[in-house]
């Protein structure tokens, strides 16, 4: 069985970013590199990135995904800008993931507008791996 | 999971007991047979023995990844621990440890604004703990007003919002600062929140030497772990300079520096990086305020230390006992101290936050309590004990207390506080504190050859050495090597849901709204002039700040407004990611 010819080839683009104030970037850092090691193309933002420079970044790299790490509680309003600007900016073909200290509750809203998944404390880092690769491949 | 028997068909030669019955090997439980049948009573005779089965199939290493032996005996431990109170401390500071007095039970709290703390400062101090210790928000972490765009969505989230010195009045209203020791963790406008807390204890009457606590401040452990930063390293490293020289003159009962490896834990590090990076960065401290003309003794004293509580319960132990010995040499050895308060490590220490899981939170209570533990043999002059709900968000109500409660426990039920350092003198504890203090030299100068610890920072070396330990800790995980209970085994399907506290997003208006009412109020001329001369003085080398932002505290000038005036002076700072 072959693969299909656009995901044959192409390294999957993902930019892993860190918005808001939050400095607690271990979990990001280790997801950056598994994905690196998993034969993706990584792009590490860095620290106390605005929603707007995170966008910037997802354009300027044509990113097939990025994965927003947040552990500070301020999710639900740097999520949803995130998701906005990308909109905004006609990018619907970014699978957006969000890790991080997310209360189960607050999940299905985030599904809702339009993050593919939520991956909590204790994900392995290789589901995080096989899902970025299968949603990416499923655009 | 435990040890097979199956070593009977293995040509291991049967042997007569006592009674002349065959026994096999496959009877040689690993639990129950030894002190019934023939009880190795020599080393030789045990190791025979012990060869002869099989040993489960996990890796037998600490957490940090350190191999441990099946047994230690008195040939791995030839020191002698020395005593407690006595150079150079293995044993504990003070002669008497919890005979004389227990640790201070300091929960960290805060969230919300100033008026939501306070309450829970009051409920924390009724239920018996004996120290306060504040958790700012994001935004006064990093040095910014509660109404910067940047703060959108944090206020109040991960701490309590402080703006101004009115904040701080709030903050302990009804709480008298000249009787209770209070902590602060903050570090990169550590030197602003310090004049906000002199000034607000000062216009109550209260003046600055009396008060007793602490102010985290420890700058470098920020490049390192933590990422709370508003300046470059070498202005930062001055403003700590700065509050350990102010405070060694004028408040002889605070502490202008916790010098922390928690959060360098906490970001991954192994126990041997969290001792070697923490004990470096001190060092680093002293050797800078002894080189802006301090005399080691007028300010040694005064330094504490903030040390992790991980899961691996006997490395901990180590871990804190080495500390306090490299610590006393180093200050007498090295600096030349010669106050022995000067050589007495005195530390607070937290137990391990990211050992905590989502799943099956109650778990979390074992592992606190087990940690705290560590802690308190550890030898540890105050604690605090998370809660269970910490990998979902700030505590309960609730969850706070059972933290608090697991302390009490501890001191009150089980008896190890009858005696000083119960666990001196074990073969393994001692063993593995000479390993972890070797571990540590090694580091060391291993950052030496690199410049010393700001340059070791400023060239990445920590950040690097954590992040590949941070990563080879997953990999043990993900791989099923390692057991963390409730998440790569003991699995439930449907997990328990708790309450979780809920920030409510109407707290962040609130808090602008009291930030606005200063602005108003406030004689705005004033702010500038105190301002302006902040940004004269920070622009002098040899200039100590604190008369300067004591001005600008009480003119009501914000957190904001002071680090923005110092940034103008000093720049920012942009990390270089490793990962």
């Amino acid at each position: 069985m072959s693969e299909p010819a656009s995901t044959s080839t192409k390294k999957i683009r993902v930019v892993v970013a860190k918005p808001g104030l939050d400095g607690h970037d271990r979990g990001a850092k280790i997801i950056a590199r598994a994905l690196r090691d998993a034969g993706m193309e990584v792009i590490y933002t860095g620290l106390h990135q605005t929603p707007e420079q995170i966008v910037e970044t997802v354009i300027q790299e044509d990113a097939d995904a990025v994965g927003l790490s947040i552990l500070s509680g301020a999710h639900m309003t740097l999520v949803p800008r995130i998701v906005e600007l990308l909109a905004e900016q006609g990018i619907d073909d970014v699978v957006v993931t969000v890790g991080g200290t997310i209360p189960s509750d607050d999940i299905p809203e985030l599904k809702r507008l339009g993050v593919a998944e939520v991956f909590t404390p204790g994900s392995s880092t290789q589901a995080i791996v096989d899902f970025i690769r299968g949603a990416v491949a499923a655009r | 999971m435990y040890a097979t028997t199956a070593m009977g068909g293995n040509g291991c030669r049967p042997t007569a007991g006592p009674s002349g019955i065959n026994i096999r090997n496959s009877d040689f439980l690993a639990s129950d047979t030894m002190a019934t049948t023939h009880p190795p009573t020599t080393e030789a005779e045990w190791r025979a023995a012990y060869g002869l089965q099989a040993e489960r199939d996990v890796p037998f290493t600490t957490l940090s990844g350190a191999p441990v032996k099946p047994l230690y005996t008195a040939a791995d431990a030839p020191s002698d621990p020395g005593h407690p109170g006595v150079y150079p401390y293995t044993r504990g500071i003070y002669p008497s440890m919890y005979r004389g007095r227990l640790w201070t039970m300091r929960q960290f709290a805060g969230f919300g604004t100033a008026e939501e703390t306070n309450e829970r400062f009051h409920l924390l101090l009724r239920h018996g703990q004996d120290g306060l210790s504040t958790a700012f928000d994001m935004p006064s972490l990093m040095g910014r007003d509660s109404d910067d765009p940047l703060c959108l969505g944090e206020v109040g989230r991960e701490g309590v919002a402080v703006d101004t010195l009115d904040d701080v009045q709030t903050l302990f209203d009804g709480i008298d600062v000249g009787d209770v020791s209070v902590s602060m963790t903050i570090n990169a406008p550590a030197i602003v929140m310090l004049a906000f807390y002199v000034a607000a204890a000062e216009a109550r009457g209260i003046p600055a030497e009396r008060l007793r606590g602490t102010i985290q401040a420890d700058i470098l452990k920020e490049y390192i772990a933590q990422k709370e930063w508003c300046f470059p390293v070498d202005p930062a490293m001055r403003l700590c300079g700065d509050m350990i020289e102010w405070c060694s003159r004028h408040m002889p009962r605070w502490h202008p520096i916790s010098v922390s490896g928690y959060h360098i834990r906490e970001a991954g590090s192994t126990a041997g990086q969290e001792l070697a990076f923490t004990l470096k960065d001190g060092l680093t401290y002293v050797e800078q305020a002894v080189a802006r003309g301090l005399h080691v003794d007028d300010f040694a004293p005064r330094l504490s230390f903030f040390f992790n509580a991980q899961i691996d319960f006997f490395e901990e132990v180590a871990k804190l006992r080495a500390a306090r010995r490299i610590w006393a040499r180093e200050l007498r050895e090295t600096f030349g101290a010669r106050d022995p308060r000067s050589w007495r490590m005195r530390f607070h220490t937290q137990t391990a936050g990211v050992s905590l899981t989502a799943q099956q939170p109650l778990n979390n209570i074992a592992r606190t309590a087990i940690e705290a533990l560590a802690g308190v043999l550890g030898g540890t002059q105050s604690l605090h004990t998370n809660s269970f709900d910490e990998a979902l968000a700030l505590p309960t109500e609730e969850a706070a207390r059972v933290a608090l409660r697991t302390q009490q426990v501890i001191a009150h039920e089980t008896g190890v506080t009858n005696t000083i350092d119960p666990l001196g003198g074990s073969y393994f504890v001692e063993a593995l504190t000479d390993r972890l203090e070797h571990e540590a030299y090694d580091l060391f100068s291993r950052i030496d050859e690199l410049g010393g610890m700001v340059e070791a920072v400023k060239q990445g070396f920590p950040q690097r050495e954590i992040a590949d330990a941070a990563f080879e800790l997953q990999r043990a995980y993900d791989s099923g090597e390692r057991i963390l209970v409730g998440v790569n085994d003991f699995v439930d399907d449907g997990d328990e849901e708790i309450p979780v506290l809920r920030i409510d997003p109407e707290l962040e208006r609130k808090q602008i709204g009291r930030l606005q009412a200063v602005r108003a109020r406030r004689d705005a001329g004033e702010v500038e002039r105190t301002i302006a001369e902040l940004r004269a003085q920070a622009a002098r080398a040899g200039a100590n700040l604190m008369p300067a932002l004591l001005a600008c505290a009480r003119a009501h000038a914000t957190e904001g407004e002071i680090v923005r005036a110092l940034q103008d002076v000093f720049g920012t700072y942009r990390e270089t990611p490793v990962f």
